[in-house]
């Protein structure tokens, strides 16, 4: 049967239009392409507009078109697009192929004719493929109306409050002991200065004791398996030692216990907990953990003086890592951020010279309920600074360690300025390369610390060093720096140095990513689908990152993109089904040789071998389209819908433009 | 147009990285060779190596297979299948009598728009110095025109007196 | 036996012949065995790359050539002086990031029968490969006459962690390998933010003012620390610090005494070796109160005799008398 294909060519504006000649295009595809099949070829300023839809459903009914190019932008943006149109106009939405000659072709290319002559091949390419398309249906499977969000830090709270709110359930799986992540640690929140556990403690109960929220602190992910709507996790809660229905979260073991041990995550290595703690007062649950690395009696046997006096009998040194099973729907990651390690710029001099504090320990240090009950002091735990100098931009836009702006550097140190000043009456010099105080009431908060007295330098700092040059730097560190704004180098001596370091991806985020299925930016941030429409979606369907997992962010806008998230999630709930595109690997059983070779290349198990037939079989629901088996098959008996073997090579010749018909060559 | 040989070629992209990485390479308007033309795959793992065989035997001069990093496929590991596919079909290419090079194995991230356009261009200019290939081309097959494909003139190296 | 080619360099032969003899001196009992690249040339210190590259790079790479042609059983040279340690890693380095430049270079090369090909030599510093071949444990085992109670400050200098091409040390800011080292052999190391602070280099002779200033604030710092002596792995350091220490205190209108001492005398000093087998006694600013701490006696070096002066000064011309002085003023 000849097919009736339309071809339509974008102008986009000028974007293609302006390198490529689409009038050029569409004559050319309808008169040497006519043999294929094309029965027209239009171009039209925004094909993507409704006027332009309108125009192929148009011509799909009135034209009776039965195959549709549309030569555009990448399929990434609007194959959805013009695939809707189709199924509108009654046309199965997979017998409509798209052309890219935008970010292909209009917008790496200068030259007119060349940019031209590669159109043409990229519609004739498209043209050939899409006589070889078949009439497929999207595969409609429910969704599990669950959540799992990881990560308990203020962006991943806020994502499970949302949907817990709405009346759906929310798993929620933290690392450490508490909820509450990076924020539990500030003393104050900039631009307004409220109180950090003021405003964060509330939302942590709220989470701790919502009927649709499973709390699993000490607990990570160690296995994703299935698809959007039907993911299954199995989540590994790590012993406690504290038998949770029995503690009543007194905290009388956390006094006896004979261990002082640093602690390097909540105090940021300022200052101490016991083997067995809770990090905070505040923590959510309020049960402690047993620190199994440091406990005397893990080490060496004896002690159990938590458990002589736990009045509960809570103390359970029998507990094992528990490994738990649950089937969700969607998945939030709110994995959040890494500081940046200080040491690395070690010409500032961050673990050699004691006065020398990063913005993690500053935060501590200023805080009410940390180490120093939020007095300002050195590194001694008595002296009060006279003078302070607070270094921008530690590890971030550097080529030597980040190449990116850590967005909440600049405001931490103005923060930090005004604590310094208002608590210490210290002389405070700011050292920055560009103040970015951009969003809402920011710009105002540095007005106001300007005001307040800080001093501030534009330049970056070279070193942080105690070698005095002259009578006035001695016993002090002095800021050696470049003043671009006076045009000359500094040297400042202070008595303390803040490090406003940046953010950095987690650690493991890598293997976190590849755990989920999604992949990292190579700054190594989490990377979103559209950097600006699509936010908070990745590339997998059902996953979706918020906070700072996703790059660096202040507190609002990591509470935005929780909630932004959360409606995602609620979208796809209330939707109950989901339809996934039907790319999938089949066996035709009559040409199945039994030869087993495709066995072992199916990374997701969807290849079974049937004894009793001796062929192998697909399983739908776990074959995932990638079409490695299909080239490996050397009977030809596997087939990949959407990208079979005709399409492919149906392409290959249009774009090596062998479909032109024999007397044009 | 100058007269230099301007190498066709084909190029078969991962949905997921490096079909991402030319689309980033657009939206940055960075500019690259315009000689390879696209064939977008769900997975670097779904290519047929008789796919080159039959775009070098159409008339394209070379393939370029672009496809995740490793580990960092998609679909976790099919790209290690593609680099197995790939070192054998430069084997077998070598046995026919074409130079191995004409194909390239590329991996680029979604995020790597540089790295794609760089290493398209750069290969445009490997197939440029190895000049063209005219396998099948001499076949009974329909061949484009020059109006078609400007400046695909073969081998003017090659009519050069030695 | 770790066996190493060696490239001397010119100062060892020289102004640091100190450190060559200390260097022989600790050989042995640390199991270490030096060729000596033969035939080795200058490596052009740290005028020539400024003046003409390709030339300054064969120049370099002529001592490359040798000791890959060389090779005895292995593949590692070894600089003690930094500038030389640089010049070789460097001309490696861009050999081989800059195809062009190695075609260059051999171009050169061919003219004397040699080639080399970048990367197949490693070149590393003699500090390297004691702290991190041999190691501080066998280090601290050799030690028959600990340094305990002799204050030093260790001054790495700043050619040897800079640029680290091939992330030897631990930090190129603030390296800690002759802390560790100085640690081992007992001595009382102060930490010394100006490890890595430039010396001066050839400024001494360029613009003596700069380099006073710089040569200031190193011993200045070290003496406020309270150390007795400095301690480095550099030639160019030592002679500078020594050399134009006096000038410096001239200039300033200081009276610093800082002695300053390579790194292997130090050594063989802990591992019982005579100072005099040692070259301790040759430095200008003497170390012989600070060694006094630890007990060890220098030899008084025999200061070559001035030429006897006369007591009696220079004739004076003859006054004029009254009548010559008229005679002057009619004319």
């Amino acid at each position: 049967m000849t097919e009736k294909i339309g071809v339509y060519v974008c102008h986009c504006g000028s974007n293609i239009a302006g390198v490529v000649d689409v009038v050029d295009v569409a004559n050319w595809a309808a008169e040497k392409l006519g043999h294929q099949g094309v029965v027209i070829a239009r171009d039209y300023k925004f094909m993507c507009s409704s006027l332009g839809q309108e125009l192929i459903e148009k011509d799909i009914k009135e034209l009776g078109l039965t195959r549709v190019v549309v030569a555009a932008c990448s399929p990434h943006l609007h194959e959805k697009t013009f695939r809707t149109a189709a199924k509108n106009a009654g046309l199965n939405p997979y017998l409509v192929e798209l052309a890219s000659i935008r970010e292909q072709v209009s917008w790496v290319h200068t030259d007119k004719a060349v940019a031209t002559a590669k159109s043409k091949a990229v519609v004739s390419g498209a043209v050939s493929r899409v006589i070889e398309n078949r009439a497929l249906d999207e595969i409609k499977v429910p969704i599990n109306p669950n959540t799992l969000v990881v990560g308990g830090g203020i962006a991943g709270i806020q994502s499970a409050l949302e949907i817990a709110n709405a009346g759906f359930h929310v798993y929620l799986v933290e690392r450490e002991p508490s909820i509450g992540g990076h924020m539990a640690q500030f003393d104050k929140t900039f631009p307004t200065l409220d109180c950090s556990a003021c405003i964060l403690t509330p939302r942590m109960v709220e989470a701790g004791t919502h009927p649709n929220i499973t709390l699993l602190t000490w607990s990570e992910v160690v296995n994703v398996a299935g698809y959007v709507g039907n993911f299954n996790v199995t989540i590994k809660k790590k012993a406690r030692f504290i038998n949770e229905e029995l503690c009543t979260g007194c905290g009388i073991c956390q006094e006896k216990c004979p261990k002082k041990v640093i602690d390097d995550v909540y105090e940021a290595g300022l200052g101490y907990r016991k083997a067995v703690y809770t990090p905070f007062a505040q923590a959510v649950p309020n049960f402690p953990v047993m620190d199994k690395e440091n406990c005397t009696y893990f080490e060496k046997g004896t002690c159990k003086a938590c458990e002589k006096f736990c009045p509960t009998n809570a103390i359970d040194f029998n507990q094992q890592d528990e490994l738990i099973n649950i089937d969700v729907g969607n998945i939030v990651l709110a994995t959040g951020y890494d500081l940046f390690d200080a040491r690395r710029v070690s010409n500032y001099g961050y673990g050699r010279l004691p006065n020398v504090f990063t913005s993690l320990e500053f935060e501590r240090l200023s805080n009410a309920a940390g180490p120093t009950s939020g007095n300002i002091v050195l590194r001694d735990g008595k002296t009060t600074p006279k003078s302070v100098g607070i270094i921008h931009c530690v590890g971030s836009r550097d080529r030597n360690f980040n190449n990116y702006c850590s967005v909440i550097c600049c405001m931490q140190g103005l923060k930090f300025a005004h604590l310094v000043h208002e608590r210490t009456g210290a002389t405070v010099y700011n050292f920055y390369i560009d103040m970015r105080t951009a969003y809402k009431a920011y710009d105002e908060f540095y007005q106001r610390v300007l005001e307040e007295g800080t001093l501030f330098v534009r330049g970056k700092v070279a070193e942080v060093t105690d070698a005095a040059r002259y009578s006035n730097e001695r016993g002090k560190l002095i800021i050696q720096t470049e003043d671009t704004l006076a045009g000359k180098q500094r040297r400042i001596p202070v008595d303390m140095v803040i490090l406003s370091s940046g953010l950095q991806p987690r650690k493991d985020a890598k293997e976190v990513g590849k755990l989920f299925g999604i992949s990292c930016s190579m700054d190594g941030w989490f990377t979103e689908k559209h950097p600006k429409l699509d936010p908070v979606s990745t590339m997998t369907e059902g996953i979706y990152i918020v906070g700072c997992a996703q790059g660096p962010k202040d507190i609002p806008s990591s509470v935005a993109q929780g909630a932004a998230a959360s409606a995602r999630v609620l979208d796809k709930i209330l939707q109950k089904e989901v339809a996934l595109e039907p790319i999938k690997a089949t066996v035709d059983q009559a040409k199945c040789s039994g030869c087993k070779i495709c066995n072992g290349l199916c990374p997701f198990n969807a290849i079974a071998f049937i004894e009793d037939d001796k062929i192998s079989y697909i399983n739908p629901a776990l074959c995932q389209g990638c079409g490695t088996c299909v080239a490996a098959c050397p009977a030809g008996a596997i087939s990949g819908t959407g990208f079979s073997n005709e399409q492919i090579i149906a392409q290959i010749d249009g774009l090596l433009l062998r479909n032109l018909e024999p007397a044009e060559a | 147009m100058t007269d230099q040989f301007e190498p066709t070629i084909i190029g078969f992209t991962c949905n997921w990285c490096s079909y991402r990485a030319s689309d980033l390479a657009g939206t940055a308007r960075m500019k690259y060779a315009p000689n390879v033309k696209l064939i977008r795959l769900m997975c670097s793992g779904r290519l047929d190596p008789t796919f080159v065989l039959r775009a070098l035997s159409s008339g394209a001069d070379g393939v370029m297979i672009t496809g995740c990093h490793p580990g960092e496929c998609h679909y976790i590991e099919q790209n290690y299948k593609a680099l197995r596919r790939f070192l054998l079909l430069r084997r077998v290419l070598n046995g026919l009598g074409i130079e191995p090079e004409r194909v390239k194995l590329v991996w680029a991230s979604a995020a790597e728009g540089a790295r794609f356009a760089a290493e398209t261009t750069a290969f445009v200019e490997e197939i440029r110095k190895l000049g063209p290939l005219n396998w099948g081309k001499a076949d009974d097959g329909p061949q484009a025109t020059d109006h078609d494909q400007p400046s695909f003139a073969h081998g003017k190296e090659m009519e050069v007196p030695a | 036996m770790n066996k190493y080619l060696l490239y001397p360099g010119c100062s060892m032969e020289s102004s640091a012949k100190a450190y060559m003899e200390s260097l022989n001196a600790i050989v042995e009992p640390l199991d270490l065995h030096f060729d000596e690249i033969e035939d080795w040339n200058c490596c052009g210190a740290t005028e020539y790359l400024g003046i003409n590259l390709i030339p300054a790079y064969s120049l370099i790479a002529r001592n490359l050539a040798l000791a890959s042609k060389q090779k005895n059983g292995t593949r590692t040279v070894v600089a003690p002086c930094s500038a030389c340690y640089l010049n070789l890693a460097k001309a490696d380095h861009y050999m081989q990031e800059r195809p062009s430049l190695g075609v260059k270079v051999n171009e050169a090369l061919a003219a004397g029968d040699l080639q080399y090909k970048a990367g197949t030599l490693d070149v590393r510093h003699l500090i390297d490969i004691l702290v991190y071949d041999v190691g501080l444990e066998k280090i601290r085992d050799a030690v028959v006459r600990p340094l305990t109670g002799l204050k030093v400050v260790p001054y790495m200098g700043c050619m040897l962690p800079r640029p680290d091409y091939q992330h030897r040390w631990s930090d190129h800011e603030h390296p800690t390998e002759l802390d560790d080292l100085l640690r081992a052999l007992g001595a009382d190391v102060i930490d010394y933010p100006l490890t890595t602070s430039c010396c001066g280099g050839h400024m001494t002779q360029i613009g003596p003012e700069t380099a006073f200033e710089l040569i200031r604030r190193l011993v200045s710092d070290a003496d406020g620390r309270g150390a007795q002596m400095m301690v480095t792995v550099c030639p160019m350091c030592q002679m500078n610090i020594d050399a134009y220490q006096n000038e410096t205190n001239h200039f300033f209108g200081t009276e610093y005494h800082m002695p300053i001492l390579f790194f292997t005398q130090l050594m063989g000093l802990a591992f019982g070796r005579d100072p005099k087998e040692l070259g301790i006694g040759v430095e200008l600013v003497s170390s012989r109160n600070a060694l006094a701490n630890i007990g060890v006696e220098v030899p008084v070096t025999q200061e070559p005799a001035a030429p006897r002066k006369k007591d009696e000064g220079l004739p004076m011309p003859r006054r004029w008398n009254k009548r010559e002085a008229q005679k002057e003023a009619v004319k």
